[in-house]
């Protein structure tokens, strides 16, 4: 311590301390007086006001649950809506026996295993002094006879909500999405106050994706209730807002008869406005009735969905992964004249096979005896494989990769959909990266007929014709056009970005590429020729076998012995007219052996429909 | 000075008990009394559950022999520790700051492997702790220097707390230290000055406010602008308390909490259900036996050996009556909402064993008076 002498005056101090705390203990009964005095204002004062709101829980305050967003297409077909049902909501605060309100609501609805068994669940997870649902959908007969039981049913009430309704069903099962009861996890991610009283949530599709723009904002009211729970009147309210609506660029038509077309395959069709990006269809097959999902699916039903080997809950447009196979083609080509690996005259003679130098290996074209000479035209035309060895073996799988980047090939879309798979471009370094493996040329080959690592989701195969069709200018994928405000029909138009557009040293290269998948069609020799007659404009293509499994060197390939599951994958791209191109299909049929005569014919009708509609749009 | 000593008889042998355990019986009437009072309250407020109950008082058991074991520290002994206590504090706060888990969105615990630890708690103590030691070495009423660098001990652990972010720990910090500073004899001009600066330094504040403790203000002022959101707790706090009138529902028969419209009705708003159940009447006797124990820990303090003694006592037993006070006021709806739970009734542990330790200290510093007196 200071050796200063510390002048202390303890008596003195004593003194002020003793003044000081009186002054303190004099302060704290004034405050404690005003707690106090807020006491009796509380309980004295305000009792019966209070007191009435207590009583009873006379005044309940409710949250009004906006109305959800429609969903139109392009042509203001509705493609969700709210429709009105009743269902039988339980409060189990007010409720004394369960087991036994259960058992005598029994007599008056149905109630199966499967519904008791969905309540039980819920229960457990509910909060507190809010409605559960014991039965949706109920019939005017039920809610006839529950409203004359009422008074012996305290906790249990009969409300009528709108529910979510998608009226062309399967059809659009997997762009559209759907919604489902809200869980905990779900309630996590959102705004709790604004979610308070909504049941449903986006859970796929547009309605995951757009959930902001279509829940709208919760509004709310001050009820008098009677002892019994009734609603006597509305003491004030703020009413919800809706949420807004969505016009997509989807046309139901198409849609419906693209689906119709691929019917009997699993697979996808997506079809494209080049020039914008819009997507006009998007089906996957197989598919479901969204609006099972809506009141609640049964356990039997979920499972026979979610357990089926065809998994039809998967959005395959968007997740499907598959080798693209020999639509790639006309990209890799265009790639061999941009890179100068190959003139657009110049011609390789193909023989039906192809040897690597110092390599044994026969790699083989899927016509065994050759296409003799070809050149870039014959080759697009014919789907000539050879020609693509030679032509891959010339650029490197690093040009490749370079070049079939710039079409987003190994890359998501990005189109508003939750889910997308990104697919596989494949590369040196990728395979160094996640196989720790050097690069084989052999694999270079494969990789320039699309097979091999590569994969393409079908909405990427979609996007990348429309940027060949296009000749370069890059639109990103779309669903989304405009979104209406509730009141008022205030329309806003999305503005989607258009990408870089792809500049070649060439631009001439492009129509020697397109007039290749234009002979696909026309052409004498064209793989898909028999899908070419009768149009009144003329349309580009390109068709596409994806194997499934690979072959053993030089085995024979049986279709008829080989089981189905294991058949090639069908797949067809094609945009039209091709020179100033209004439509992209792109078709994948699982299975579907070939390309030729499954899935061109597919992209046939569409693009038949398409005319049909649209026909005013052409030149 | 020995006539004080004489002035006590023990008739029985439980004071006499009583007193060999250094412990204060008119002290200990009213903390008994607040407990037994918490426990009544809380098996209504906690839906009649027995193992609730059970809990709470396996924490006021250790709470209680904690309290003893203080009680047997001369302060003295106390006072020689309050440096290195408060060196130790601060050095854990910074650590919390730096490693803490967080809970609730804040970070307050530190984790030493076998005990969670909340060095803000303990802060409560040797804040006051500390500034007594460091005026009881200086002539009082305190030098401009004397004041300047107490301010700094005070807000030092405050800041550090305010961060973390516990706003209601860091008040009751900061509170615990200004006492020491009013009872130390600070100039009432400067006190009447620095109030008039805080006011007029309070935008400043909100502007660095946590966007939760400005809706919490907000609320005060206008709970109904968010009646689903922050304003339900005011809402349904304030029903509680105004249905129950001047004679209460009736033990267990509180309908706003039996209901469950409460919420944290065994903790913070613990009080609300007790003015619910018990009325203005038994609201107007809880706050008189807060204000028994407050008047007595003063007295103790007053009789104090040193200085010391004296401004911790005191400093103390203000700091019980501003738990007591922003609690009821945040309940009530004339305060914002802090997390300062209603002392020694709240549902939990941890601020139940400061208060009780710092009773220990209350008692220590009442009956080791005697024995060493000049």
């Amino acid at each position: 311590m200071s050796r200063r002498a510390v002048i202390k005056n303890h008596m003195l101090e004593a003194q002020l301390f003793k003044r000081r705390a009186l002054v303190a203990a004099v302060f704290s009964v004034l405050l404690l007086l005003v707690l106090l005095s807020r006491l009796v204002y509380l309980q004295f004062f305000e009792f019966s006001h209070f007191f009435s709101l207590s009583e009873n829980n006379r005044v309940r305050l409710t949250p009004l649950v906006p109305n959800r967003g429609l969903i139109y297409d392009r042509n203001g077909v509705v493609l969700a809506e709210n429709r009105p049902s009743y269902q039988l909501e339980l409060i189990p605060e007010q409720i004394d026996n369960m087991q036994q309100t259960l058992h005598d609501l029994g007599d008056l609805v149905a109630l199966d295993e499967d519904v008791l068994k969905r309540f039980r669940r819920l229960l457990k997870r509910s909060r507190k002094f809010e409605g559960i649902p014991l039965r949706t959908k109920l019939s005017e007969e039920e809610v006839a006879k529950l409203a004359v039981n009422r008074h012996r049913f305290p906790g249990v009430e009969v409300k009528a909500s709108l529910g979510r309704y998608y009226p062309l069903g399967k059809t659009m099962a997997h762009v559209v999405g759907y919604v489902g009861r809200i869980d905990g996890k779900e309630l996590k991610r959102v705004d709790e106050t604004n979610y308070k009283g909504t049941t449903h949530i986006g859970k796929t599709g547009l309605e995951r994706y757009y959930e902001d723009q279509l829940h709208g904002l919760v509004g709310y009211q001050n009820i008098e209730v009677n002892v019994q729970g009734r609603e006597l009147r509305v003491l004030d309210k703020i009413p919800p807002v809706p949420g807004n609506n969505l016009w997509l660029t989807l046309d139901a038509q198409i849609q419906k008869v693209a689906a119709d077309a691929l019917e009997g395959y699993n697979g996808s069709v997506v079809v494209m406005k080049p020039h914008t990006g819009e997507v006009l269809a998007m089906v996957s097959l197989p598919a479901f009735d969204p609006n099972l999902f809506v009141h609640g699916i049964s356990h039997k039903n979920y499972k026979r969905l979610r357990d089926s080997p065809d998994r039809p809950l998967f959005n395959r447009s968007i997740m499907g992964q598959y080798p693209p196979g020999s639509t790639v083609k006309p990209f890799v080509g265009l790639g061999g004249l941009e890179n100068r690996s190959m003139g657009h005259k110049e011609t390789i003679n193909c023989t039906g096979h192809y040897l690597l130098p110092n390599d044994d290996r026969r790699y083989r074209d899927w016509k065994k005896t050759g296409h003799g000479l070809v050149d870039l035209n014959k080759s697009i035309e014919q789907s000539c494989d050879v020609y693509y060895y030679e032509l891959s073996y010339r650029m490197g799988i690093n040009r490749i990769h370079a070049f079939l980047h710039q079409f987003g090939f190994g890359e998501k879309t990005g189109i508003d959909l939750l889910g997308e798979r990104s697919g596989l471009l494949p590369s040196r370094e990728w395979k160094k990266r996640v196989k720790n493996k050097i690069w084989f040329p052999g694999e270079t080959l494969i990789t320039g007929i699309g097979q091999g690592y590569m994969l393409a989701t079908p909405i990427q195969l979609a996007s990348a014709t429309s940027i060949l069709s296009m000749r370069g200018q890059v639109f990103s994928p779309h669903l989304l056009s405009q979104v209406e405000e509730p009141n008022g029909n205030e329309k806003t138009t999305i503005n989607w970005s258009a990408g870089e557009t792809i500049k070649l040293k060439r631009e001439s290269n492009w129509r020697h590429a397109i007039k290749g998948m234009v002979n696909v069609v026309h052409g004498l020799r064209g793989t898909a020729r028999n899908s070419g007659y009768d149009l009144a404009f003329k349309m580009a293509g390109k068709t596409g076998t994806a194997q499934v499994f690979g072959i053993a060197q030089d085995a024979e390939y049986d279709e008829a012995t080989i089981a189905k599951k294991l058949r090639d994958h069908a797949l067809f791209i094609a945009f039209a007219p091709y020179k100033d191109p209004e439509i992209v299909v792109a078709v994948i049929a699982e299975n579907g052996s070939h390309g030729s005569s499954v899935a061109a014919p597919i992209a046939r009708k569409v693009i038949d429909e398409w005319t049909r509609l649209y026909e005013g749009n052409l030149k | 000075m020995n006539k004080i000593q004489d002035k006590y008889y023990y008739p029985s042998f439980s004071l006499r008990l009583i007193r060999i355990l250094h412990l204060d019986h008119i002290l200990l009437l009213g903390i008994g009394a607040l407990l037994m009072v918490g426990l009544v309250v809380l098996y209504s407020a906690g839906d009649e559950s027995s193992a609730l109950i059970n809990r709470q008082f396996t924490r006021i058991g250790l709470a209680v022999f904690i309290m003893l074991v203080i009680a047997q520290i001369p302060s003295s002994t106390l006072k020689f520790w309050s440096p290195w206590m408060y060196v130790a504090g601060v050095v854990l706060l910074v650590l919390v700051l730096v490693m803490g888990d967080v809970g609730k969105g804040a970070q307050r615990w530190l984790d030493l492997g076998f005990i969670r630890f909340q060095p803000s708690e303990m802060m409560k103590l040797v804040t006051p702790m500390m500034i007594a030691w460091y005026f009881s070495e200086k002539p009082l009423p305190p030098s401009w220097r004397t004041l300047i660098i107490a301010v700094v001990l005070i807000l030092v652990p405050t800041f550090l707390i305010a961060k973390q972010p516990d706003l209601g720990t860091a008040l009751l910090i900061f509170a615990a230290g200004f006492f020491v500073l009013f009872l130390g004899g600070l100039s009432w001009r400067l006190m009447i000055g620095m109030s008039v600066l805080a006011a007029s330094m309070l935008p400043v504040l909100w502007h660095f406010m946590h966007a939760y403790q400005k809706g919490r203000v907000m609320t005060l002022l206008d709970p109904q602008s968010d009646p689903l959101g922050a304003g339900y707790h005011i809402i349904q706090s304030q029903i509680a308390i105004g249905s129950g009138g001047v004679y209460g529902r009736g033990w267990l028969n509180g309908s706003q909490s039996h209901l469950n419209f409460l919420p944290e009705q065994s903790t913070d708003f613990i009080f609300a259900v007790f003015a619910e159940e018990f009325g203005l009447l038994g609201g107007l006797f809880l706050l008189a036996l807060y204000t028994f124990i407050i008047i007595r820990g003063l007295m103790i303090a007053v009789q104090g050996q040193d200085t010391y003694a004296r401004l911790l006592g005191g400093s103390l037993s203000l700091t019980f009556f501003v738990y007591l006070f922003v609690n009821v006021g945040m309940v009530s709806g004339i305060l914002p909402v802090v997390g300062v739970p209603l002392p020694l009734i709240s549902y939990g542990g941890t601020s139940m064993v400061t208060l009780m330790a710092s009773f220990g200290m209350l008692m220590s510093i009442n009956s080791h008076r005697k024995l060493w007196s000049k």
